[in-house]
């Protein structure tokens, strides 16, 4: 692995693919960003693990996930929006707006209310991430002059020297770029592999996610509760009667909770989901995440740069995680083409420089906010209580202040990157 | 008299570069604030290259179909990222290591780039022309300024544009850029510059008069220490930027 040895174990003077870029993972912050990326002129290598026919045919998982507005108009920007909006809008494909956001304390009748009225246009959207890997698939079929994805594929062996990097596949194929992008995730193997070591902290807290049925129309709204175990978020999806759910418990209860039989199950969620939306099914998989709070001390290192949940990892109360890896995308990409323009080399050190000062102070910043308001309404100590319930009542009644919260929480307080104010580089 | 300065060559200042060769391309090294103040300059000169030229520099390998001439190339740290940019690069070193570095360094980057170590005022002496004539932090270097200059005037096309840029030989630029560059804030080694060889626009402009060039457009560069970034300035007192073409 790199670090280990600077000389590649096999001759790489004739590699399969020669790219720019080469991005490791392709999921949807990896795929964004080589859309991106492609689209202005920069060629790109990406290397996933999933098989794309194997996520064309399968069945609906029930993973979702809420795009800000500044999010949406970055994939729009670099045309995955486009796939995405177009088709079959329903259970299983399209987006849906989200036109409202309540947030409710436990039995207290004090609330906030977001409104898209007040920021001009919805507060979001919420699409199943197979809808978003979907559209992904498509954009990069459209630029593959530019784009070459590599799937399903695993790196045997990898380098990064001082003139450009290298990996080498488990099925022998040979891939050269002048920079690597870890888009790999949490458990990011490059990011391991660079000696780049996490700091992070357990919350014992878990999120259990899945999709329901449920009888009545959501009408675009979505519901954030404080309960005493965590938030419990329930988010429009396209169709109007189904929604993705985010549950959030004590780590050992949730454990139980996910043991549960259906019945008991379908019990435990009614009590919390209440009865405001009629009948409620659950029609996907449970899913069950820890949820931990992690950052990379560095973003970058010799010709390697991380992005997403490779680079920072936080509590999903927000819905920020891919908020925040699209803003890496973003940022990156606008620094990247900068470059290009002026032919430098897009792996050069004053480059990535650029790259970590824009992103790291912003993700810092968020992941502290995020701990912040966690920790106000995970607890259930009196005080606390009494303060979040004025909290939320002194908030809805300061318009600036709830300004600022919705338009945080739709991605656009900080310097923002281009691709995400909707202008193009 | 007139025979000593018949050569641009400075056989101290090209021992200097030589010495210091293998760290052209090291982003961290010696020349650490070649490679901060690249983005700047590079960005002006493409700008005034794709505007005199009518070219989009959006567009992959704008500059494609024209020739550009690299005076004082180095390791070749702006002949680069100009081939990327489509232009048929030639450039031009003193020193035989620094051609050296560069050729090595191209050909790993699989760039091709027509290095040569000679002297401008030998090239001048061909029939060979080119559409952009750019010399960049290189005549406070040279042994006589006015001969470089001529030559390198001499060397633009018809039509063609001459860039350069170098430091003002003022109080502000003793203190910045010789002082507090070399020897407070180490960001050049000590003795990296004589100031007393620095050039004021007035002397660069009338030695490319001299040579059939006209003065088009001059811009300062400054540094923002927030930011660590160099930016285009009004201010011309320490480093400065310049602009000149030729008659068609």
């Amino acid at each position: 692995m790199s670090g280990t040895t600077d000389i590649p174990p096999i001759d790489l003077d004739a590699p399969d693919v020669n790219a720019d870029v080469l991005i490791v993972g392709g999921g949807l912050v990896g795929g964004t960003l080589a859309c991106a990326l492609a689209q202005h002129g920069i060629s790109v290598a990406v290397i996933d693990s999933e098989d794309p026919e194997a996520l064309v045919e399968e069945a609906y998982d029930g993973r979702s996930s809420a795009i800000a507005g500044a999010c949406q108009r970055v994939l729009e920007g670099v045309g995955i929006w486009a796939h995405m909006d177009s088709g079959h809008q329903g259970p299983g494909g399209g987006v849906q707006p989200i036109l409202n956001i309540r947030v409710t304390d436990t039995d207290s009748p004090l609330h906030l209310h977001y409104d898209s009225d007040s920021v001009g246009g919805p507060m979001g959207y919420m699409a199943e991430n197979r809808t978003m890997r979907l559209g992904i698939l498509a954009r990069l079929d459209e630029l593959k002059d530019k784009a070459t994805l590599i799937a399903p594929a695993r790196m045997a062996d990898h380098g990064r020297e001082a003139d450009g990097v290298w990996a080498v596949l488990t099925d022998g194929r040979r891939i050269r770029a002048k920079l690597m992008v870890a888009a790999d995730g949490r458990g990011s193997r490059v990011r391991d592999a660079a000696g780049i070591r996490l700091v992070s902290w357990p919350y014992h807290q878990s999120g259990i996610v899945m999709t329901v049925w449920h009888e009545k129309d959501h009408r675009g709204i979505a519901h954030e509760r404080f309960l005493p175990g965590g938030p419990f978020a329930i988010l429009p999806l396209p169709g109007g009667h189904h929604s993705s759910l985010v549950w959030t418990e004590k780590s050992r209860l949730a454990d139980h909770i996910m043991d549960l039989d259906d019945d008991l199950f379908h019990a435990e969620l009614a009590s919390r989901f209440g009865d405001f939306l009629g009948e409620v099914k659950v029609v996907s998989k449970r899913f069950c995440y820890p949820l931990t709070l992690q950052f990379a001390p560095t973003y970058i290192d010799r010709r390697l740069v991380l992005v997403g949940d490779a680079a920072h990892g936080m509590h999903p109360v927000a819905g920020q995680g891919m908020n925040f890896g699209l803003r890496d995308v973003a940022a990156l990409t606008e620094r990247l083409v900068e470059a290009h323009r002026l032919g430098l080399d897009p792996g050069g050190a004053d480059v990535l420089e650029a790259y970590q000062r824009w992103r790291r102070f912003d993700n810092l910043l968020m992941l502290g906010l995020t701990d912040g308001i966690v920790r106000l309404f995970s607890n259930d100590i009196a005080p606390l209580r009494l303060a979040r319930t004025l909290g939320l009542a002194a908030v809805n009644k300061l318009p600036g202040l709830k300004t600022f919260f919705m338009r945080h929480a739709m991605g656009d307080i900080g310097r923002l990157p281009k691709l995400m104010q909707g202008t193009g580089l | 008299m007139a025979q000593a300065f018949a050569t641009t060559a400075n056989p101290d200042e090209l021992a200097k570069f030589e010495a210091m060769a293998d760290s052209w391309w090291d982003p961290v090294g010696k020349f650490k604030p070649l490679h901060k103040f690249n983005p700047a300059r590079i960005a002006w000169v493409r700008d005034a290259a794709a505007l005199h030229f009518n070219r989009d520099a959006t567009t992959e390998r704008p500059f494609e179909g024209l020739t550009l001439l690299d005076v004082g190339c180095g390791g070749g740290l702006l002949s680069e990222p100009f081939a990327r940019l489509g232009f048929k690069v030639t450039g031009l070193d003193a020193a035989a290591k620094n051609i050296a570095v560069a050729s090595l360094h191209a050909e790993r980057n699989g760039l091709e780039i027509d290095y040569r170590c000679q002297l401008v005022e030998d090239l001048a002496q061909t029939s060979e022309r080119f559409d952009v004539v750019m010399t960049m932090e290189v005549v406070e270097h040279v042994a006589d300024v006015d001969l470089f200059l001529r030559a390198a005037a001499h060397l633009v096309t018809p039509g063609g544009m001459l860039v350069g840029a170098t430091l003002n030989r003022t109080l502000k630029s003793l203190a910045l850029a010789k002082i507090g560059a070399e020897y407070v804030l180490r960001w050049l080694p000590r003795g990296t510059h004589d100031w007393r060889k620095f050039v004021k626009p007035s002397e660069f402009a009338e030695a490319l008069r001299a040579g059939g060039l006209r003065v088009e457009d001059l811009k300062g560069m400054s540094f923002d220490p927030l930011m660590d970034e160099w930016h285009l300035s009004d201010d011309l007192a320490v480093n400065y930027m310049l602009r000149a073409i030729k008659a068609e």
